[in-house]
């Protein structure tokens, strides 16, 4: 059961943009009231999962919608968080003209690697985006004078008004992020750019045959998803509160790559329990791994070789994520009037040839 | 000039290590159309078991003999288990799928094996090799690399271009369905193809330890430079290999030398870029035919 | 795989309850247990003081740190077995940040907020600790004795942040006047890790030596340190350089080592401590040796590399075991560390981990049984520079100044000296080649040491 028919059964407007309003504010009250009753701590994580979402959002739209693998957003997402980082530090810019920039200035440098991208095929393009995801934190490191070197560029969060507390007030201007991001997505993909993103990741030639500009329509999503990973890396900055390259190695693209197929490939919803695991899991193996008691060195490995394992066991037995799941339970509900194997597929995230 | 010829010397030894991984990658490729990410984990691990039998006294060269036989084993189960059941779905599975299994390698040796520094020893003399009076910036190791490395190279491309088996693995890669038509036994041939990767992964992680710190994560880099390396040559072609790999460690030695060890990475990127920009599928690849 | 025909389904009720269903597992799953109700002092009862810190256990910057947590927690193992401080047993809390200070700041927000540490004691790293050193201190939670040599941590911004190794700007002063004083007329390298540890050590060294010694200051990225440093090493070897600095972790300074033994150019060592303790450092030049030689040809190749090291230190190195502080610290990790001790044995880095632990409680004992923040804070400013430690000078603290140690002495590695035994073989010793030297981070001169040498007290060495 898609999206369209859900929304239709659930008596939604049938325009894209109002009804993905409509979610997003309903989704808006229920978190503020959420961040408003849970303690500081899991208001900065709720915070945390909302600025991965921005992320993983715009990687959803690069590889689900667009078919082009990217093992290189923590880049984008260094690129977004050092520009907001920059400007605060040096300048006396708005806030949200700050976190524009952050996103613009990312979007510029994915179009930047998308230009050659789109003559690469899946591999070639891996490895270039690999490479990509070590070289933008190094430099970083060479000049260390500009960029803040260890001590790195701080961030600051705008003032919380009245007696909110910092940590709802990041968790709130975070989730207010995420849903201004997935709306605007949504309607990105509902859209004749959305269609028009799913053709050439189904069949290029097809595509350009019908009339799509293939290599301008894989430079946009190039560029929207890394303006999406850099709004994510300012946002997630402002919780960490500086910037610094130790932030951004090797292993958060990958991280992101894993959570975003993990949530379910090509889903915005699938990004939220993404976003929870990025957040969640290492915590999860941590507690699980001192309930074992295996001795520090153990332990402290146990939770990478955790997620190395839910990785391999979900693409070779659920490679839809937990999102494809949800759907596929969904489809497969009982109800009357209709046999549980008649239930409507989802949509394929991809062919897969 | 000396140091330019250094800096030569330096690129081409660290060039070597890089072509050899290529080639593992390079053979994976031709075997599955697939990456495997975690073939750098694969060949540090096997290096850990190498490293287990060394300190039980077990003789270096029945070590090094037995670890690359681990190595393919390893790599044919790796196909057998994990990579078959995925054909025919996304492209994205196996990528995910190999960068889980890097990562379960890893937790698994540093769970195991732990942080600790740690050496291991070389096949042959670490010194330099002595040319008329000077002691130039390339060992008898280093030699025995290059050595190892040809003899690789030479062997993939014999078996691909001169012998019945290699035939039927490109049959394979190419079309399994027709293959199995024609009697081959795609199976086998496809685990073949890994195991013969695990070879060259478990080979570079023996030549690349004993020069660098030893510890769960040191193939890394050499994966991300190696699959450079294999991507500038062109995924299905061992010269690419050998020679991207060539080309990627000294274009690196050179920046990082006149330029500075931080710009390396850009260095590689740069490199990659140009070289994607000239030639996408690579510069050693054969140009595949136009699709309508 | 082909598609299904769609079909439209009037499932009203279901489609609102999945909706809100997923709604509330979205809520359950975020809302975790509520954090216990703070006590007056938070992470102080009449039995017990919790205390934290976030260090790297996995990740490429483990090795060698992750001992330091451990050997800390034997000291405190030590410390409750014999009653705790004023009756209060130490519980320490160690979490896993791999150096990522992202991971830090979350980390760290844990501890305080969730699980209310009293102190965060012993955390380790630069970025790591710079993320976190404006909330530490908003929270009014002492960030005390920071793993790390930079010299921000003394800073009346942030008062409640201490550090306690020697800055790296002391390292390279005393360094740098060894050198001009015996090796003047020498050409000196420098091969320095191009962050604030390389820079720091690099400026210290600059205002002892005259610039126009230093032949060649090359530098190497630690992000991306992937083998051999051959380049840097050869461009030392062709600007003639005869000493060279090596501001370098352990692993880099293997890897420059090494490199230079390939083109036979050995000059004379000298390496900041931070990458010089030959039971680390050791094992990663023991691959010099050959195939066929076993683990005495890997120990002595091992040691032929780092035979005549210059290098400082601020406690007794682990090969002086005649030293009554060595002795205490073998003795505490042996009984209390019995899987660290059997892997590691005494190395440079679970000694600063007992020293620093050692520090700790030393702090709490002074700050006396009415256990505050702040009086933890008084007693470290008023009476730091009292406290007992195994280090060859008393700490430094004031309320002017959070630096630590700031006096090493001059050691040289020296194969007639006693070596350092571990479980890994029996590495290089080494024997001190200056009196014990005190300077400040800043802009002073190097002076000699006059004070007394610190004795461990009866009670840590009678019964341990």
């Amino acid at each position: 059961m898609e999206p369209a028919a859900l929304a239709r059964s659930l008596r939604l407007p049938r325009q894209p943009m109002v009804r993905h309003l409509l979610c997003a504010l309903a989704a808006g009250a229920v978190l503020y009231v959420l961040t408003a009753r849970l303690n500081q701590y899991n208001d900065y994580q709720v915070g945390e999962i909302a600025a991965y979402v921005v992320a993983l959002v715009g990687l959803s739209l690069l590889t689900g919608a667009n078919g082009q693998i990217s093992l290189g957003h923590g880049a984008f997402m260094a690129v977004g968080a050092y520009t907001m980082a920059l400007l605060m530090n040096h300048t006396q810019t708005n806030f949200i003209l700050e976190l524009a920039a952050a996103t613009g200035v990312a979007a510029a440098a994915g179009l930047v690697l998308g230009l050659p991208a789109t003559r690469l095929k899946g591999p070639y393009l891996a490895g270039m985006t690999l490479l990509f995801a070590l070289a933008v934190p190094s430099v970083a490191d060479k000049w260390p004078n500009t960029f803040g070197g260890d001590q790195g560029l701080t961030t600051t969060v705008p003032t919380a008004p009245g007696s909110l507390s910092p940590e709802e007030w990041l968790a709130q201007i975070q989730i207010i992020g995420a849903l201004v991001v997935m709306v605007l997505v949504a309607n990105l993909l509902w859209s004749r750019y959305g269609r028009a993103f799913r053709a050439v990741r189904d069949d290029e030639i097809a595509a350009s045959l019908a009339g799509v500009h293939v290599a301008r329509i894989k430079v946009m999503a190039f560029a929207i998803s890394a303006g999406c990973a850099g709004l994510g890396g300012a946002l997630l900055s402002l919780s960490t509160g500086i910037v610094n390259t130790g932030e951004f190695p090797l292993t958060l693209s990958i991280q992101l790559l894993a959570a975003m197929v993990l949530g379910g490939t090509g889903t915005l919803i699938g990004m939220v329990w993404g976003g929870i695991l990025l957040v969640y899991m290492p915590q999860w193996s941590t507690s699980l791994s001192s309930d074992f008691n295996l001795g520090t060195g153990a332990n402290a490995y146990l939770a990478t070789i955790i997620f190395g394992l839910v990785l391999i066991v979900a693409m070779i037995a659920a490679p839809n994520g937990i999102q494809g799941g949800l759907r596929w339970l969904w489809a497969h509900r009982p109800h009357p009037g209709r046999g549980g194997s008649d239930a409507a597929a989802p949509i394929p995230i991809s062919t897969g040839k | 000039m000396s140091l330019f010829l250094d800096y030569s010397l330096n690129g081409i030894a660290n060039g070597m290590i890089y072509a050899t991984l290529a080639l593992a990658l390079v053979l994976v490729y031709r075997a599955t159309k697939i990456i495997n990410f975690a073939q750098g984990a694969a060949g540090m691990l096997t290096t850990f078991i190498a490293f287990s039998l060394l300190s039980r006294g077990v003789g270096y060269w029945w070590a090094f003999v037995l670890v690359l036989v681990i190595g393919f084993a390893i790599g044919a189960a790796t196909e057998r288990i994990l990579i078959r059941p995925l054909h025919g779905r996304s492209e994205l599975n196996p990528v995910i799928v190999t960068i889980g299994l890097l990562v379960v390698f890893e937790g698994l040796a540093g769970a195991i094996y732990g942080n600790a520094s740690r050496g291991f020893p070389a096949a042959f003399s670490q010194s330099g090799l002595r040319v008329g009076s000077t002691t130039i910036a390339f060992s008898h190791f280093d030699v025995f690399i290059l050595v190892a490395v040809l003899i690789l190279m030479a062997g993939t491309l014999v078996l691909f271009r001169y012998t019945a088996i290699g035939l039927r693995m490109r049959a394979s890669a190419f079309s399994r369905e027709i293959a199995r038509l024609l009697g081959v036994r795609v199976g086998i041939l496809l685990s073949l193809g890994w195991g013969l990767a695990g070879i060259a992964g478990s080979l570079a992680g023996l030549l690349v330890a004993p020069t660098r710190s030893f510890g769960p994560y040191y193939m890394d880099l050499i994966l991300v430079y190696g699959f450079t390396a294999a991507v500038i040559g062109g995924l299905e072609s061992p010269v690419g290999a050998l020679l991207g790999g060539l080309i990627a460690g000294l274009c690196i030695s050179y920046v990082g030398g006149y330029l500075g060890s931080g710009l390396e990475p850009l260095g590689a990127l740069a490199l990659l870029m140009v070289a994607l920009m000239a030639r996408p599928e690579g510069i050693f690849a054969r140009p595949a035919a136009r699709r309508v | 795989m082909g598609r299904r025909a769609r079909r439209r389904s009037s499932g009203n009720l279901w489609g609102r309850a999945l909706v809100a269903g997923s709604l509330g597992l979205m809520l359950g799953v975020t809302i975790l247990p509520a954090t216990a109700g703070a006590a007056s002092t938070p992470g102080v009862t009449s039995s017990t003081i919790t205390i934290g810190a976030t260090v790297p256990l996995t990740g490429p910057a483990a090795p060698g740190y992750d001992e330091i947590a451990p050997a800390m927690e034997a000291v405190f193992s030590y410390v409750n077995a014999h009653g705790g401080v004023d009756g209060r047993k130490i519980n320490y809390t160690y979490l896993d940040d791999g150096y990522n200070p992202a991971n830090t700041a979350t980390l760290t927000r844990k501890l305080v907020l969730q699980d209310n540490i009293f102190a965060d004691v012993g955390p380790l790293g630069t970025p790591t600790q710079a993320a976190v050193q404006g909330f530490l201190n908003s929270q009014k939670v002492p960030q005390l004795f920071i793993e790390s040599g930079c010299n921000c941590w003394s800073n009346p911004k942030y008062p409640l942040s201490y550090g306690w190794q020697p800055p790296y700007t002391v390292d390279g002063k005393i360094l740098g006047a060894y050198i001009k004083a015996n090796f003047a007329g020498k050409k000196i390298g420098y091969l320095s890790q191009a962050d604030e540890f390389g820079q720091d050590v690099v400026k210290g060294l600059d205002m002892e030596i005259p610039a126009s010694s230093v032949v060649s200051r090359q530098t190497y990225d630690v992000a991306t340190l992937a083998g051999p440093l051959s380049n840097q090493m050869a461009a030392l070897k062709a600007a003639g350089a005869q000493v060279v600095v090596l501001a370098t972790i352990p692993a880099a300074t293997a890897l420059s080592m090494l490199p230079a033994a390939v083109i036979n150019y050995f000059p004379q060592y000298v390496v900041d401590s931070v990458g010089a303790d030959p039971p680390t450092v050791g094992p990663l030049l023991s691959s010099f040796a050959q195939k066929g030689g076993g683990t005495a040809a890997q120990v002595a190749a091992a040691a032929g590399l780092l035979n005549g090291v210059i290098t400082t230190a601020y406690f007794a190195p682990e090969s002086d075991t005649s030293n009554p502080w060595v002795q205490t610290e073998k003795n505490i990790l042996e009984k209390y560390a019995p899987s660290l001790y059997a892997k590691a044995g005494l190395d440079g880095n679970d000694q600063y981990g007992v020293a620093l632990a050692y520090t700790f409680v030393q702090a709490l004992q002074k700050a006396g049984k009415n256990l505050t923040r702040q009086s933890l804070v008084n007693a470290i400013n008023n009476s730091g520079k009292s406290l007992v430690t195994p280090g060859f000078v008393p700490l430094s603290y004031s309320s002017s100044s959070h630096f630590g140690f700031e006096g090493e002495e001059v050691l040289k590695l020296e194969s007639s000296a006693p070596p350092a035994v571990t479980p890994t073989g029996s590495w290089i010793g080494g024997v001190a080649v200056s009196p014990v030297e005190v300077t400040s981070p800043g802009s002073g001169p190097v002076k000699k040491y006059t004070g007394p040498t610190s004795v461990p007290p009866k009670s840590l060495t009678s019964n341990s």
